[in-house]
């Protein structure tokens, strides 16, 4: 879920489209959702967990940043990815919150190809600790409150943020094609389709929606395969969900996303070998 | 990226080790759990002081338990809306000194059971003789659980029964039969209640009455109007049913004053137990809700205030299931142990074990959950828990059981359970949108876990090893001494399963001594009772209950396992009058039978 770029790293397309103030944005808004979602609903297991996860992900960026990018770097994005685990990963121990946040901010430095990482970081970290701790973490899939006016104040300033930053083509896209194939569920397994769109309307994918598959740092880069890719996650999650699979939209985004993201730095890569070898002739 | 090759190197390693660390983790548990369980009886009860052996069908008790069937529109998911109803509690009801046992079934027309103690090992159901038994008849509801109490004082446990349906109150008539007194008790016409307790809230000596609602009352299961009465939410829903409060007016008559003393809500409740929480004198009401947090009612005797998040207990919402209290940590002061649901990789809520917090007392009491800490939190889908010393060591010991609905063994409902529980309140609230079990399991075929307390802060689940290992669908859990002898057994009421009775063989070095009470200033049950005993630089509190765990009561008798060797300086008695008496340097091995004094 995090906007994973380490600042130094960011390609300077995405530098424009994410001015100074707009990169905050996301942060402001995540915090918003947290603290307002607290103190109406009171979702987190505790502060200190939330914070747990939010330290340990600032302090693995800042030392790791340090390392191996030789300097301080921006915090913005490690800070969505801790509060990312502090929110979606639920657990009553403490040490969960940590690795988590650890792995995933690490992830970016160690499962790199071509100079780019290949997995959201936060979704990479809890995909990791549901397959290799289920029986200390779960994720969250439970509804925050009852009413429809949070979750549609939520959707709107989302979407509004999500335009700002250019990737609401990405968010639409999702949002139709997982309806799409509720529907189609429905009529494979015959339940009721309500019941198929109901994981939709719950907190967990307000942040996949907004936060995951938009990822700069993790989409590929045009477009038009931007939709596409985010096409095929919900299909794969259709397909995992077939498979009564919980964590469908977390496990296609993490297969999905890297594969992507491996096919176009093959496709650079071949192009500028090829270039190379134009230029030599 | 810049940074030289080892550090890269040494950047994977460190990945990978900590990639490694739940695996070595989850190891290292699997081989303590092993090595807890792999015990025989012999070694079970030289290594950790008791082992059960399960001893229902040698007693003649035959009791399977049968669920209702609901209106047809719930067909898809009648296994979980059906889900409850196997309840059990302990009472004297003849006064004879034996604990007999009653027990509820839940199918239209089925049969209640009152096991009456033969005192040879043996029980025999005379419930119909009496009058408790053919309480389920159509069209009135089915039974969920049963409390006990001697509300007019006349020396003859009561017996007030909640349904799903039309609750009643049966006056005990000298222990030969019952009367059914529910009209006097001006008794709400339908509630869906899971959970009751008698206690005296005023502490005018005579007992009054709390019900809890779950489903809405104008909900009737069997002829439902619309098919939204489900939760609105799985961990925010306030669309459940009322709470009742009968002030005991002391002609046989009662008084419904609930919303009047300051309890009105509509939480899901499951379970309720009452406790003096803040050593104040008067009695604190706890109730643990499903889908939702819990509430903590404190008494000043005249009027109720909801403390939940003022004391930490009401503000993380889960599934409360059970709720039971006990002088865990032997310092004189009761936490409180909420069960849940959790489900490997799914759902782990945790249950809580709320700890007051050193340094708070009184109205500003607080609690930790120290579940984790203590070991004690992870069952499964778990129901009833209640604390006793099972080995009779000196700490309280803690027994919980857990499974939800057990059907196919190789396809469970969770996929589909999680996918309406994360949806919006008009999605999950109507049971029409849920998804067909079609057969599927639902945390099914659970262990169970006995937890034995190691009086330093740690609690061991020795379940398997000790011989509690039945995979029935569990749900009320009662504590008794069933054959007086100084020993804590266990009742077992399971879902459409059979009741266990885990008659419970102790290391005869450890030492015990118990306390009878009754009131006569107090109320007759000496219910809210507290005997506080003072043993070896040690004490501990324990409390007459009048409901406790998930539908369930225990016996009305004090247990205390004090340990080998024992020097016991004092009992202090605290009566809900208000009179204190103690017992200097009282023997073990008796039970002391003590009347309040005049």
């Amino acid at each position: 879920m995090s906007q994973s770029a380490a600042t130094s790293d960011l390609s300077v397309p995405v530098r424009r489209r994410f001015s100074l103030d707009n990169r905050y944005i996301a942060p402001l808004f995540i915090t918003t959702i947290l603290v307002v979602g607290h103190f109406a609903y009171g979702i987190l297991e505790s502060y200190e967990r939330t914070a747990l996860a939010i330290v340990s992900a600032l302090v693995a960026e800042l030392i790791l940043g340090r390392i191996f990018f030789g300097k301080w770097i921006n915090l913005a994005s490690a800070y969505i990815s801790g509060i990312s685990v502090g929110i979606l990963l639920r657990s009553p121990a403490f040490w969960p919150y940590a690795l988590c946040s650890v792995l995933s901010i690490m992830s970016k430095y160690v499962l790199r190809v071509k100079g780019r990482h290949l997995w959201n970081p936060s979704n990479f970290g809890i995909c990791v600790l549901l397959f290799l701790a289920p029986e200390t973490v779960a994720a969250l899939t439970i509804q925050w409150g009852n009413f429809i006016w949070p979750l549609l104040v939520i959707w709107i300033l989302g979407s509004v943020i999500i335009w700002r930053a250019k990737r609401i083509h990405i968010s639409i896209t999702y949002v139709l094609a997982f309806l799409a194939f509720a529907f189609l569920r429905s009529w494979i397994t015959g339940d009721p389709w309500r019941s198929e769109i109901s994981p939709i309307t719950g907190p967990m994918y307000q942040l996949f929606v907004f936060f995951m598959i938009t990822d700069p740092k993790t989409t590929v880069r045009s477009k038009k395969w931007q939709c596409i890719v985010v096409l095929l996650v919900a299909f794969v999650e259709m397909l995992l969900r077939l498979n009564h699979v919980v964590y469908a939209p977390l496990y296609a985004l993490f297969l999905v996303g890297p594969t992507a993201m491996l096919i176009e730095i093959w496709k650079d890569f071949s192009h500028a070998k090829a270039q190379s070898r134009k230029e030599v002739l | 990226m810049r940074g030289g090759k080892v550090a890269r190197i040494v950047l994977a390693i460190v990945f990978v080790c900590l990639l490694a660390m739940p695996l070595v983790m989850r190891r290292i548990d699997a081989q303590r759990e092993k090595l807890n369980s792999s015990q025989g009886a012999s070694a079970a009860l030289s290594r950790y002081g008791f082992h059960f052996d399960e001893v229902a069908k040698t007693s003649d008790v035959n009791f399977i338990h049968k669920a209702p069937t609901l209106d047809h529109r719930l067909d898809h998911i009648m296994p979980q809306v059906a889900s409850m109803g196997a309840a059990v509690s302990v009472v004297d009801f003849n006064r004879d000194g034996w604990a007999d046992l009653y027990v509820t079934n839940s199918g239209e027309v089925s049969q209640n059971a009152l096991f009456k103690n033969n005192t040879d090992g043996s029980f025999t159901d005379v419930a119909a003789a009496s009058g408790v038994a053919d309480l389920n008849q159509t069209g009135t509801g089915v039974s969920m659980g049963s409390v006990w109490g001697d509300y007019d004082n006349d020396g003859y446990e009561d017996l007030f029964l909640y349904k799903w349906g039309k609750p009643e109150l049966f006056h005990n008539d000298a222990g030969q039969k019952f009367t059914r007194v529910s009209e006097r008790m001006s008794l709400p016409a339908w509630v869906n209640a899971n959970t009751a307790v008698w206690f005296d809230y005023d502490r005018d000596g005579r007992l009054d009455l709390f019900l809890g609602g779950y489903y809405a009352e104008d909900v009737d299961l069997w002829h439902l109007k619309n098919t939204k009465m489900m939760p609105e939410s799985f961990e925010y829903a306030k669309n459940g049913g009322r709470k009742y409060l009968f002030h005991n007016l002391g002609d046989g008559s009662f008084e419904e004053v609930s919303q009047k003393l300051g309890i009105d809500t509509r939480r899901w409740a499951l379970a309720a137990t009452v406790a003096d929480l803040r050593g104040t004198g008067q009695q604190d009401l706890f109730i643990a809700n499903d889908y939702g947090i819990s509430e903590l009612y404190l008494n000043d005797g005249k009027q109720f205030r909801e403390a939940g998040k003022q004391t930490g207990v009401g503000f993380s919402p889960k599934s409360g299931m059970s709720a039971s209290v006990g002088d865990i940590l032997n310092q004189g002061r009761y936490s409180i142990y909420v069960s849940n649901i959790s489900e490997d990789g799914i759902l782990i809520q945790g249950n809580n074990l709320w700890v007051p917090r050193d340094g708070t007392g009184g109205d500003a009491v607080e609690y930790d959950n120290l579940a984790r800490a203590m070991d004690v939190e992870v069952g499964g889908w778990s129901f009833g828990a209640q604390f006793g010393d099972l080995n009779n060591d000196g700490t309280l010991d803690l027994y919980l059981v857990n499974g939800y609905v057990s059907l196919d063994r190789n396809q469970n409902y969770w996929y589909d359970f999680s996918k309406i529980a994360g949806g919006n309140s008009t999605i999950i609230s109507d049971a029409a949108q849920w998804p067909a079990m079609d057969g599927r399991s639902l945390s099914g075929y659970q262990q169970k876990r006995v937890w034995i307390n190691d009086g330093a802060g740690k609690f061991v689940n020795v379940a398997q090893a000790v011989g509690a290992s039945d995979v029935y669908d569990g749900r009320a859990v009662a504590l008794v001494d069933l054959w007086n002898r100084g020993v804590l057994d266990v009742v077992v009421a399971n879902q459409k399963g059979p009741l266990l009775i885990y008659k419970n063989n102790v290391a005869p070095e450890n030492k015990w001594i118990s306390f009878e009470l009754e009131g006569s200033a107090s109320n007759r049950s000496a219910i809210g009772a507290e005997v506080r005993l003072f043993w070896d630089g040690r004490q501990q509190v324990q409390q007459v209950s009048g409901g406790s765990g998930f539908c369930a009561q225990n016996q009305r008798r004090l247990h205390f396992g004090v340990g080998k060797n024992p020097r016991i300086e004092k009992a202090e008695i605290r009566w809900p009058s208000g009179k204190i008496e103690t017992i200097e340097k009282p023997s073990v091995g008796q039970v002391y039978k003590i009347k309040e004094s005049a």
